[in-house]
C-alpha cells in the first residue's frame, strides 16, 4: 500500500528506487553444546572466508575512493581474521569444550576488547570497536543475517538510516546510492550537507521511518518538497517521473550559467564561493561554477589517523587546491576541532559543554606548536595561489592578535630560512560568536575580512543547539537579531574598506540572499550544488531597490514577519 | 634460535599502522616468531596481541626467532622497523 511520510527538505531533487537499510542488525544467538566439532570448524572457516572475500572488496573499493591511507584499517580488520591468537584459541575452545563457534568467537572476541578497553590511551581503546567490528562480521556470517557494507553496494538504491556517520558516508559511491532518508538531523547535519555536495536528493528527520520501511521497498525521495513516498501507484511514479526530469532540465538551464559574472538586475556584482570540506569537493565547486572556495574546512586532515598531519603533508594538500583555483581566492580555515570532532591522538579533557568549550581557535592557541605547523604549511604554499587565512571561532580581540602574531613569526621565520612566500596574504576572521559580531568595529581596523559563519552564530545567539529537534524551532536564521549583527559587521567592514563574506547554510538560501544582498555582502559562499541557483536569483534581483527596503526589514519583530516580508518582495 | 632488542622509536608507540607492517613482514615465515616486553610473550604474527601489551615509544622490546628460516626473519624485522620508522636501531 501506497504511504507517505514527512520530514525535512535537505537537498534537492527528486530520487526513484528501492530502499537499502542501513542499520546494525541483532546478532544474538545460544550457547549451544555440540558433539561434532568437525562441522563447527567448517562452519566457522567458512564464515571467515567470506568476512575476508568482503573486507578485500571494501577495501579495494576504499583505496579507490578514498585512498589508500584511509583504507588502511579495513587492512588492520584484515589480519585480525587472519590472526593466529583469534584463531586458534576459537577453535581449541569449540574442540575441547564442545561449544558452538558462535558461542566461542564471543568469548575469544570478548576477551581482547577487554584488554583493550581497559588500556589508558585513547587510541588504543578504539581498538576494541576494530575487534568488535571483525566479531560482528564473522558472527554475521555464522548467524546467516546481513551486515550493512555500504561500500559494497553495486545496485542504484536510496540509503535509510537511523542516522549517518561519516565512517558511514566515507565507503558511499555516488554511482549507486541516488538519495539518503535518515530518522534523525536537520539541515546543516552531517548527512544533509553530504547530499549537497554529491548532490543527491535527501530527506533527513523522518520520525518513525525505521519502524514503517523494509529493505527493498520501492521508494519516491522528494527533497525539494522534504517527502518520501512507499510502494507508488503508477500515477505517482508517472509523476514523479516527469518532474525528476523537470529537475534535471532545470539543471542544465542552470549550467549554461557556469562561467557567468554574478552580477544582480542592476549591474552589481558580488562573489560566489564553494564551501569545501577535502579536495574532493573542488570538482564539484567548479563544476558548479565557482569564483572562489568560501571556505575551506581543514579538519579531515586531521581526522582519521593515528597521528599530527606534518607540515609536509599538509603543504601539498593546500598546495593542490591552490594550484587548481589559480587565480580565484581561496579562504582557508584553520583548525576547528574540539566539540563534537574528537581526535583520537589528541587526548582532551572530556567537556560537559564541548561547544561551548576548548576548540578551534582557543585549542590552537592552547597548542601552538600544532597551529605553527598549521600556519607553517599554509604560509608556505601561498606561492601556488591566491591564499586566504581565516581564524574559526574568534571572541576576542585578544585571541585574533595572539593567532596573527603567530602567523607573523612564521613568515618571520620562513625568510630567514630563504623560503619563498606570498607577503600579502589576508588574514581574517569567522565572525560566529556574538561578542564578535557587536565588536565588528573594532575588529575591522586590525582584520583583512569577515566571513559571518552563520550556523554557529545563529545557535551561539539565540542558544538553541541545531542538532536538537526539540529546540529546532528556535534555530532562526531570519531572526531580526541574526539580521541586525549581519549588518553591523557588513557595515564594519566596509568603513574600513575591507570586504566582508558569508560561509554559513544562509548564504544559499532563496529567501535569504535578497536580504543580504540588500545589505552589502561582498561574498557568498555555500554547497556547491546551490551557486548556479543563487546565480540566477541574483540576476533577477535589484540592489538599488533592495537597499531601500532593508531598514523596514530591520525593524520587524520576527522571522516570521521577515519571511512574508521577503516573499512578497521577490514575487513581485 | 636468534634474539634481538629493539627500542621503539615511532611516536605514538606500537599503534595499529606500525604493528600491522610488523606482523605483515613475518606472516610468511616459517619460524616460531616472539615478542616480549614487560615479561610478556606474544606471538609476532599476531596483530592482536602485538597491540594488546600496549607498547609506547621508548619502550625496549626483545623479538625472537626459531626455526629454519629465523635468520632471514629477523633480517626482515630489522628491515620493516627501519623502514616504517618503528625503530632506529
Amino acid at each position: 500500500m501506497t504511504s507517505q511520510l514527512y520530514g525535512i527538505a535537505a537537498s534537492d531533487g527528486i530520487a526513484i528506487a528501492k530502499t537499502y537499510r542501513l542499520e546494525n542488525p541483532s546478532l544474538e544467538f545460544e550457547k549451544i553444546m555440540i558433539a561434532e566439532p568437525g562441522p563447527e570448524i567448517e562452519r566457522l572457516q567458512s564464515a571467515l572466508a567470506k568476512s575476508t572475500a568482503e573486507l578485500e572488496l571494501i577495501k579495494e573499493q576504499a583505496e579507490k575512493q578514498i585512498g589508500p591511507k584511509e583504507a588502511a584499517i579495513f587492512g588492520a580488520h584484515l589480519m585480525v581474521l587472519s590472526d593466529p591468537e583469534l584463531i586458534g584459541p576459537i577453535t581449541e575452545k569449540i574442540t575441547t569444550d564442545h561449544v558452538n563457534a558462535e558461542f566461542a568467537l564471543h568469548e575469544v572476541a570478548e576477551m581482547f576488547i577487554g584488554i583493550f578497553s581497559s588500556m589508558d590511551n585513547d587510541y588504543m581503546k578504539e581498538r576494541a570497536a576494530d575487534v568488535k567490528d571483525v566479531r560482528n562480521r564473522v558472527l554475521g556470517h555464522l548467524l546467516g543475517v546481513k551486515v550493512p557494507n555500504p561500500g559494497l553496494i553495486s545496485e542504484k538504491v536510496i540509503i535509510l538510516a537511523e542516522d549517518l556517520t561519516p565512517s558511514d558516508t566515507v565507503q558511499f559511491n555516488p554511482e549507486f546510492i541516488q538519495g539518503f532518508v535518515t530518522e534523525i538531523g536537520g539541515r546543516t547535519s552531517h548527512s544533509a550537507i553530504l547530499a549537497r555536495t554529491l548532490e543527491i536528493p535527501a530527506v533527513v528527520g523522518v520520525k518513525h521511518l525505521m519502524e514503517n520501511l523494509e529493505d527493498g521497498t520501492v521508494l519516491i525521495v522528494d527533497g525539494i518538497e522534504g517527502k518520501i513516498i512507499a510502494n507508488p501507484t503508477k500515477e505517482e511514479l508517472q509523476h514523479y517521473g516527469k518532474r525528476k526530469e523537470e529537475f534535471a532540465h532545470q539543471k542544465t538551464q542552470l549550467a549554461s550559467l557556469k562561467d557567468a559574472a554574478t552580477l544582480s538586475a542592476d549591474g552589481v556584482e558580488v562573489e560566489l564561493g564553494a564551501n569545501i570540506g577535502s579536495p574532493k569537493d573542488l570538482n564539484s565547486a567548479l563544476e558548479n561554477g565557482a569564483e572562489a572556495i568560501g571556505l575551506f574546512r581543514t579538519e579531515f586532515l586531521y581526522m582519521g589517523r593515528d597521528s599530527f598531519p606534518t607540515e609536509e603533508q599538509q603543504f601539498e594538500i593546500y598546495s593542490e587546491v591552490l594550484e587548481r583555483m589559480g587565480s580565484k581566492p581561496t579562504v582557508v580555515r584553520t583548525l576547528d576541532i574540539g566539540g563534537d570532532k574528537e581526535l583520537s591522538y589528541l587526548d582532551l579533557p572530556k567537556e560537559l559543554n564541548p561547544f561551548l568549550g576548548l576548540r578551534a581557535i582557543r585549542l590552537c592557541l592552547e597548542m601552538p606548536d600544532m597551529f605553527r605547523t598549521q600556519l607553517r604549511a599554509l604560509i608556505r604554499s601561498s606561492v601556488h595561489g591566491n591564499l586566504k587565512i581565516m581564524f574559526p571561532m574568534i571572541a576576542t580581540l585578544e585571541e585574533f592578535r595572539q593567532a596573527k602574531q603567530l602567523f607573523v613569526e612564521e613568515q618571520e621565520k620562513l625568510a630567514a630560512e630563504g623560503i619563498p612566500f606570498n607577503e600579502e596574504i589576508e588574514v581574517g576572521i569567522m565572525v560566529e560568536i556574538p561578542s564578535t559580531a557587536v565588536m565588528a568595529d573594532l575588529f575591522a581596523k586590525e582584520v583583512d575580512f569577515f566571513s559571518i559563519g552563520t550556523n554557529d552564530l545563529i545557535q551561539y545567539t539565540l542558544a538553541a543547539d541545531r542538532m536538537n529537534e526539540n529546540v529546532a524551532h528556535l534555530y532562526q536564521p531570519f531572526n531580526p537579531a541574526i539580521l541586525r549583527m549581519v549588518k553591523m559587521v557588513i557595515d564594519a567592514a566596509h568603513k574600513e574598506g575591507k570586504w566582508a563574506g558569508m560561509c554559513g547554510e544562509m548564504a544559499g538560501e532563496e529567501l535569504a540572499v535578497p536580504i543580504l544582498l540588500g545589505l552589502g555582502l561582498d561574498e557568498f559562499s555555500m554547497s556547491a550544488s546551490s551557486i548556479l541557483k543563487t546565480r540566477s536569483l541574483i540576476s533577477t534581483l535589484s540592489k538599488a531597490e533592495l537597499v531601500t527596503h532593508t531598514e523596514q526589514i530591520l525593524s520587524l519583530a520576527t522571522a516570521e514577519e521577515v519571511k512574508q516580508y521577503v516573499a512578497g518582495l521577490v514575487k513581485h | 634460535m636468534t634474539e634481538k632488542q629493539f627500542t621503539i622509536t615511532d611516536e605514538a608507540g606500537m599503534h595499529a599502522r606500525p604493528a600491522s607492517a610488523l606482523v605483515g613482514s613475518v606472516s610468511k615465515f616459517k619460524s616460531d616468531i616472539m615478542l616480549e616486553f614487560k615479561g610478556k610473550k606474544v606471538n609476532l604474527k599476531s596483530i592482536l596481541g602485538v597491540m594488546s601489551l600496549g607498547i609506547s615509544s621508548g619502550s625496549i622490546v626483545t623479538i625472537s626467532a626459531d626455526g629454519e628460516d629465523e635468520d632471514e626473519a629477523m633480517a626482515t624485522i630489522e628491515e620493516a622497523m627501519k623502514d616504517e620508522g618503528i625503530s632506529n636501531q
